[in-house]
Order: C-alpha cells, then structure tokens, then sequence
C-alpha cells in the first residue's frame, strides 16, 4: 500500500477514535432497525404498574428479556387485538428466543379493564402475555412518561378511548430501544427482536 | 316428512327473500370477549347491487349498537360512530380491523367463540327505499387475525 493511503487510513482510524471519545454526540452506525430507533432516549425510562394478581411490576421484573409494551384497552375490537395477534405472531417467529420476549399490554381504561378481564384478555392472545393497570392518576402519569396520547371519548352510551398505537421495545438490561410503529409486519418486528436480542 | 316440508318451505322462504335482495353480506363474524368485557366488534363484507347504505344495524344481544370507523391520524387511532356506510353499486365493501366494524357495547355476557350474534342491517337506496337483512355472525376466537379462517379455530 502506498503511503498516501496508509496516511488516510490511519487518519480515518483517528477520526473514528475521536468520534468514539466524544460519546453521546457521535454514535457508530446503528444497526438497520425497521422500527425507530430511540436508544438513549429520555422518556419511557420505567414504570410501576400493576399485574392482575395486584403485584407492581417494573421493568426490572423482566431483565434478561427484551419486552415489548403496547397502551390500549380491552374494549377496543381493532387496534389492540390487532397488536397482540401480531405479538404473539412475533414470539412465534422468534422460535426458542420467544422464550426471552416479555410482552406486555398496559391499559389506558382501568374503569372498565379490571384485573380480572385483563388476565383473562392478554392470556386469549398467549399465556405469558401480562395485562398491566393502574388506578386513573397513575395511569394518566405512565402515559405521560411514554408521551402516549389518549382520550376519552363518548359515543352513544358508552365512550371509546383515541391512543397512540405504538409499541415500545426494551432490550435485556432494561434500556428502551425501539419504537414500533402499528402497520410494522411481525416479520420486520421479529427481526428487530432478534437483533435487540443478539447485538452485534 | 313433516321436517322435510318445512325445511322446503323455509329454503323457499329464503329464495323469495333472496330475490328482492340488492345487499349481499358475507363472511359476517364477531370477535370473542373474555367474561366482565363490555364491547365488541363485528366484521363482515357487503355488497349491493345498486347504490346503498347502511344506515342502522340492531341485535338482540345489546341495545347498544353503532357502526364505527377506525382510523388511523399519524400514530394515534380514533374510532368514531359514523351514520352510514356508502355502498355504491357493485362495490365490496369491507368492515374489517383497520376500517369499519359494528360496536357492540355495553354487553352483559361475554360473547364465546362457537356461538352466533344475530344482527339486523337496515339499507336504503337512493329511492328511500329501505331492506333489512338478517344476518347470524358466528363468534370467532379473540385472538382472530384480520382474516379469520371460516372454519376450525387455529389463528392465522
């Protein structure tokens, strides 16, 4: 190799060494997520919430597996069985590594989505699948904490609920990592998991 | 004998029916719930022969009946009664996740797959003419893709 490149590459190499030192500015090339990749973003850092059987739950509940969490609620026949068909679909995909996938349903209607119906609702979908509450406020703060959009809304003598239809993806140690938006295939979403599982 | 004159009746009954029908509804069916669930949604595919709408739907499982629209703004889904549903002629219409469905709300028993929702379809045309059609969707499991195979109960 001539010196002309030797210099260039050595140069190249600095270049990359600096990038790498100045941190948080300047990240190696992410891996081709289909998913929006929001690793070391500030929100969606954690939360305490409730499982049926009334324990709270944290992230930290479910280190060692990636989690995908979705905000709906039971009452809705479109969207919500919509994102867990396609989960159940994605831990299947996944093959033995859907034993490392967490998914979990949080609900924006605890008026109406008991314990009860939430055990029961996330189990039709796959029996590892947790439906998670809270009362009203604490609800109200969750959703705020992952900037999910929701309100209530008449509708003859009942109320629907609008929601942000996005799925927020944690790797192992508890990091959020991806947004997923609600027209992603289980394939692409699939694919990201298991690269969310096995880094590079 | 007597079965086999009434089962010819009624299949004669449903013939002339038939005949003055301008919808056709198919593949009708009805997400399951889980006990304590209060509402659900029906799917279906209609089509007219000439330009329709449907303008109520009814059941005997819940007064409590709209027809509703999902859409998607950005990343947040709305869903929102809407009046009708425009058929024009000819055209096959889809209520399925991700656009049109019919609510059932405010339900008092939970809907078990293997079971049947009668419902009621008012249409008009555009004389002002009205048409009911009967329709007895049957209960699909919960977990229903947004096309459930017609028989047996594995998820696509």
């Amino acid at each position: 190799m001539d010196t002309h490149s030797r210099h260039r590459r050595h140069a190249i190499r600095c270049g990359v060494l600096a990038c790498l030192l100045a941190g948080a500015g300047c990240r190696k090339p992410a891996a081709a997520f289909h998913g929006i990749d929001v690793t070391g973003a500030d929100y969606g850092s954690d939360f305490r919430l409730n499982d049926p059987e009334g324990r709270e739950r944290t992230l930290a509940d479910f280190k060692g597996k990636a989690v995908m969490m979705f905000f709906g609620f039971t009452q809705c026949p479109d969207v919500c069985p919509t994102y867990l068909v396609r989960a159940a679909e994605v831990k299947r995909l996944l093959g033995a590594d859907g034993e490392r996938l967490q998914v979990l349903f949080v609900t924006l209607d605890p008026e109406r989505d008991t314990p009860e119906v939430l055990k029961a609702y996330a189990a039709a979908f796959d029996p590892s699948f947790i439906g998670l509450y809270a009362d009203a406020r604490r609800t109200a703060e969750a959703a705020q904490h992952f900037k999910v959009y929701f309100k209530k809304v008449p509708t003859g003598n009942s109320y629907t609920l609008d929601h942000s239809a996005l799925s927020y993806v944690y790797d192992p140690t508890g990091r959020l990592r991806l947004v997923l938006r609600h027209d992603q295939s289980a394939q692409d979403c699939a694919d990201d998991l298991r690269q969310i599982l096995h880094p590079a | 004998m007597q079965f086999a004159i009434r089962t010819t009746i009624a299949a004669v009954a449903m013939l002339a029916s038939a005949a003055h029908a301008q919808v056709t509804v198919k593949d009708a069916w009805v997400r399951a719930t889980v006990p304590q669930q209060k509402a659900t949604g029906a799917f279906m595919q209609l089509q007219s022969a000439k330009d329709s709408r449907l303008v109520s739907t009814n059941s005997p499982l819940t007064p409590d009946v709209e027809v509703h629209e999902m859409a998607m703004q950005g990343n947040v889904m709305k869903m929102r009664q809407v009046p009708a549903i425009e058929l024009p002629a000819g055209k096959v219409v889809d209520l399925k996740p991700g656009g049109y469905h019919i609510m059932l709300m405010n339900l008092t028993q939970p809907v078990k797959e293997g079971e049947t929702v009668a419902l009621t379809l008012t249409f008009e045309g555009k004389d002002g003419q009205r048409e009911t059609v009967d329709v007895k969707a049957p209960v699909h499991p919960l977990n229903s893709g947004a096309v459930p195979v017609m028989h047996g109960s594995h998820k696509h």
